[in-house]
C-alpha cells in the first residue's frame, strides 16, 4: 500500500484498502475557519443537531478577512466566534493569535504524522507535508465532521511525483510545484494523491515543503503527501505541545501507482505562472521584463518566516518601485519577523506590512486590484478575479522572484541578487 | 422548458462561478445574485429557474467553498453537465443533494441556448432542439442515496438513527 492507503486504512479500522474503495474514516484534526465554518454551524443548528464531536480535536482561526474587513464579515467572526465559545472549543485563535489557517496549525502543534485531518479550505492538503493525510471540504462536510468525527473518503489512487537532484541557488520548492502543475496541469491528478519522493526533499525544510503540498490542489489532487524524515521530526520536536503519540507510516516497496514524474530538479529555474492558471507555468527567462503594479508575498504558500527572509534578503539596501505589500502569516512569524529586524528592511525598502490574513490573495482586501493591473504574488491561484478586478491579472511566483520583481517594477530573475 | 447555458471552456472555476469579494455572505439568494459573474456578467440575467449549465472539462476547480454550488442552486439552475468536475466541487454538489451529470457526449451535442429535458432515473437528455437523444450515466448509488435523503446531514440522521 502507499503511504496514503495506509493511513486511511487506520482510520478506517481496516487492514487494508484499495483505491476506488470508499470508507468511513475517523478524523483527528478539524481545522475551521471565517468563511466555511459559520455557513457549517448554521446547518447544524437548523438541522437540531448543534454539537462537537470533541471539543479538542477542532482547530478555529479566523484569517480570510480577519482583522474583520466590513460588516458582513465582522458578522461572520461573529458567528463563529458564538460557537467556539458556546462549545468551548479548546484550540480557538483569536484575533492577536489568529493566522493563515496552513501557516498556523502546523507552527501551533497541531499537525502530527500518520493521522486524518480536514478543514474547510481547499489548501488544507498542505499538511500532507508531514506524512499525514489531509484534504480540503466544503460547508457541508464540515459540518458532519464536526459534529461526528467521521467523513466518507473514496480513497484516491497515488501518483508519484520523483524530485531528483538538488535545487540550484534562487530556486525554491515554489518553483518546484509551479513546474510540476505545469507539466500535469490544473486536473493532472484530479481526485488522485500526489506522493513527492526524491533525493531533493532532504534539502527542503517543512517550510518549503509546505509550499509544495499547500498546490496540490492546484493540480486537482485529493491530497498531497510528502514522507516522514529527520526534517519532519526535528520540526515537530520543536512545534508539538503535546505529547500524543504518533504513526509514521511509509509507502511499501510494491505500492501501485497509477504514474511516475520524474523531475530533475537541477535544472530547474525560477518560474513563474502567467495569468489565469496556475499550470501556465514558464520560465522566468520566457517571462522577464513584463511590467508590475504590485507585488504580494504571504498567503499559506508562501508567508512564513523562510519566506519573509528570502524577501528581506533580496530587498536589504534597495528600493522596491510598485506597491509591495508583506503580510506574515501568523502572529508568531510577525514576531520573528520583527526579531530578526526584517521589517525594518521591508520598511526601508517601500513596503507596507500587514496584519496576519488571507487577505488579497484571494481578492478580499489588503491589496485588491483595479482593472488592468498586474500582480506578481507569491499565492497559489492566479485564476481571473482572484485578487480582485476580473481584468487584472496574478503572476504567481516565489518570495525570491516578487521581492526581486519589487524592485525592478518587472517580473525579475531573482538570481542576480541572491 | 429548460434552456442549455452552454461555456465550452475548461477549468471554469470557483473564483468566477462566485467571486470571493461576496464570500462575506453565506445568504443563497445573495451569492445567486453573483453567479458565474466572472465569467459571464450578464448570466444572472439570461438564467429562468430550471436551466441547466454545460460546461468543459475540471468544472469547479479551485476553493472547497460551497458558495459555488449555493450561488448556482440560488440562480434556480437545475443541474451543471460538465465533461468533468473538479472533485471538491463535485462533492459539495453531492452532500448539497445537487445533481451533477458528467458527460463528454452531452457537452460535444448541446449547444447554446437548446432546449433539454432531463430524465435523471433513466439518466437521459432530449435535446429538443437538435432532437438529439443523449444517455449519460447516472451518479453513484452511495451519491444517489444521499441525494434522495436531501443531501450529507439528512442522510446522516436518517442513516444514524
Amino acid at each position: 500500500m502507499t503511504i496514503t492507503e495506509k493511513i486511511l486504512a487506520r482510520a478506517a479500522g481496516v487492514d487494508r484498502v484499495a483505491p476506488g474503495q470508499l470508507v468511513e474514516a475517523e478524523i483527528d484534526v478539524v481545522m475551521c475557519h471565517d468563511v466555511t465554518t459559520p455557513p457549517a454551524i448554521s446547518m447544524l443548528v437548523e438541522k437540531g443537531i448543534d454539537r462537537v464531536f470533541d471539543p479538542d480535536k477542532i482547530v478555529v482561526t479566523p484569517d480570510h478577512f480577519q482583522p474583520a474587513k466590513d460588516v458582513p464579515s465582522a458578522e461572520l467572526h461573529k458567528r463563529l466566534d458564538d460557537w467556539a465559545k458556546r462549545h468551548k472549543i479548546k484550540h480557538y485563535y483569536k484575533l492577536g493569535r489568529a493566522g493563515v489557517c496552513h501557516a498556523l496549525l502546523p507552527e501551533q502543534g497541531h499537525i502530527r504524522p500518520g493521522e486524518v485531518s480536514v478543514g474547510g479550505d481547499s489548501h488544507t492538503c498542505t499538511y500532507g507535508a508531514f506524512a499525514m493525510f489531509s484534504t480540503g471540504i466544503g460547508s457541508t462536510d464540515l459540518a458532519a465532521a464536526i459534529a461526528t468525527g467521521k467523513l466518507w473518503f473514496k480513497v484516491p489512487a497515488s501518483m508519484k511525483f520523483v524530485l531528483n537532484g538538488a535545487l540550484p541557488h534562487g530556486v525554491y520548492s515554489k518553483d518546484v510545484i509551479l513546474a510540476v502543475i505545469g507539466r500535469i496541469g490544473t486536473d493532472g491528478a484530479l481526485y488522485r494523491a500526489m506522493e513527492f519522493v526524491g533525493p531533493a526533499l532532504a534539502g527542503m525544510s517543512m517550510e518549503a515543503r509546505m509550499t509544495m503540498t499547500n498546490m496540490a490542489i492546484e493540480a486537482g489532487a485529493k491530497n498531497g503527501i510528502i514522507g516522514f524524515d529527520k526534517v519532519t521530526q526535528a520540526y515537530l520536536d520543536e512545534h508539538l505541545k503535546e505529547e500524543v503519540a504518533y504513526t509514521v507510516f511509509e509507502s511499501d516497496p510494491d505500492a501501485q501507482y497509477l504514474a511516475t514524474e520524474i523531475f530533475d530538479c537541477s535544472k530547474l529555474e525560477p518560474t513563474v505562472a502567467l495569468p489565469h492558471l496556475p499550470s501556465n507555468a514558464v520560465p522566468i527567462g520566457e517571462c522577464a521584463g513584463k511590467a508590475m503594479d504590485q507585488a504580494y508575498i504571504g498567503s499559506c504558500t508562501n508567508g512564513r518566516i523562510e519566506d519573509l527572509r528570502i524577501a528581506a534578503k533580496i530587498m536589504k539596501g534597495r528600493q522596491v518601485v510598485i506597491r509591495t505589500i508583506v503580510v506574515p502569516s501568523t502572529p508568531e512569524v510577525w514576531k520573528q519577523a520583527a526579531n530578526e529586524g526584517l521589517f525594518d528592511v521591508f520598511y526601508s525598502a517601500g513596503c507596507v506590512i500587514s496584519a496576519p490574513t488571507c487577505g488579497a490573495c484571494l481578492g478580499g482586501f489588503m491589496g485588491v486590484l483595479a482593472q488592468g493591473e498586474k500582480c506578481v504574488s507569491t499565492t497559489n491561484r492566479n485564476f481571473v478575479g482572484r485578487m480582485g478586478h476580473p481584468r487584472s491579472e496574478v503572476y504567481l511566483a516565489s518570495p525570491a522572484t516578487a521581492a526581486a520583481s519589487a524592485i525592478e517594477g518587472k517580473l525579475t530573475d531573482p538570481r542576480r541578487y541572491l | 422548458m429548460a434552456k442549455a447555458h452552454v461555456y465550452k471552456r475548461d477549468h471554469i472555476n470557483t473564483d468566477e462561478i462566485i467571486p470571493a469579494r461576496y464570500l462575506n455572505t453565506d445568504n443563497e439568494a445573495e451569492l445567486a445574485k453573483h453567479c458565474m459573474e466572472d465569467l459571464d456578467k450578464d448570466f444572472v440575467k439570461k438564467v429562468r429557474p430550471g436551466d441547466v449549465i454545460v460546461a468543459g472539462d475540471d468544472f469547479g476547480c479551485g476553493s472547497s467553498r460551497e458558495h459555488a454550488v449555493w450561488a448556482i442552486r440560488g440562480a434556480k439552475v437545475q443541474t451543471v453537465i460538465a465533461r468533468s468536475f473538479a472533485r471538491i466541487f463535485y462533492r459539495n454538489a453531492i452532500n448539497c443533494g445537487f445533481y451533477l451529470i458528467e458527460s463528454a457526449d452531452a457537452v460535444d451535442k448541446i449547444k447554446d441556448a437548446d432546449e433539454v429535458e432531463i430524465d435523471y432515473d433513466a439518466g437521459v437528455i432530449r435535446d429538443k432542439t437538435s432532437k438529439t437523444k443523449i444517455t449519460f450515466l447516472p451518479l453513484p448509488d452511495f451519491a444517489l442515496e444521499i441525494i434522495r435523503d436531501g443531501g450529507l446531514l439528512d442522510h446522516i440522521m436518517k442513516t444514524s438513527a
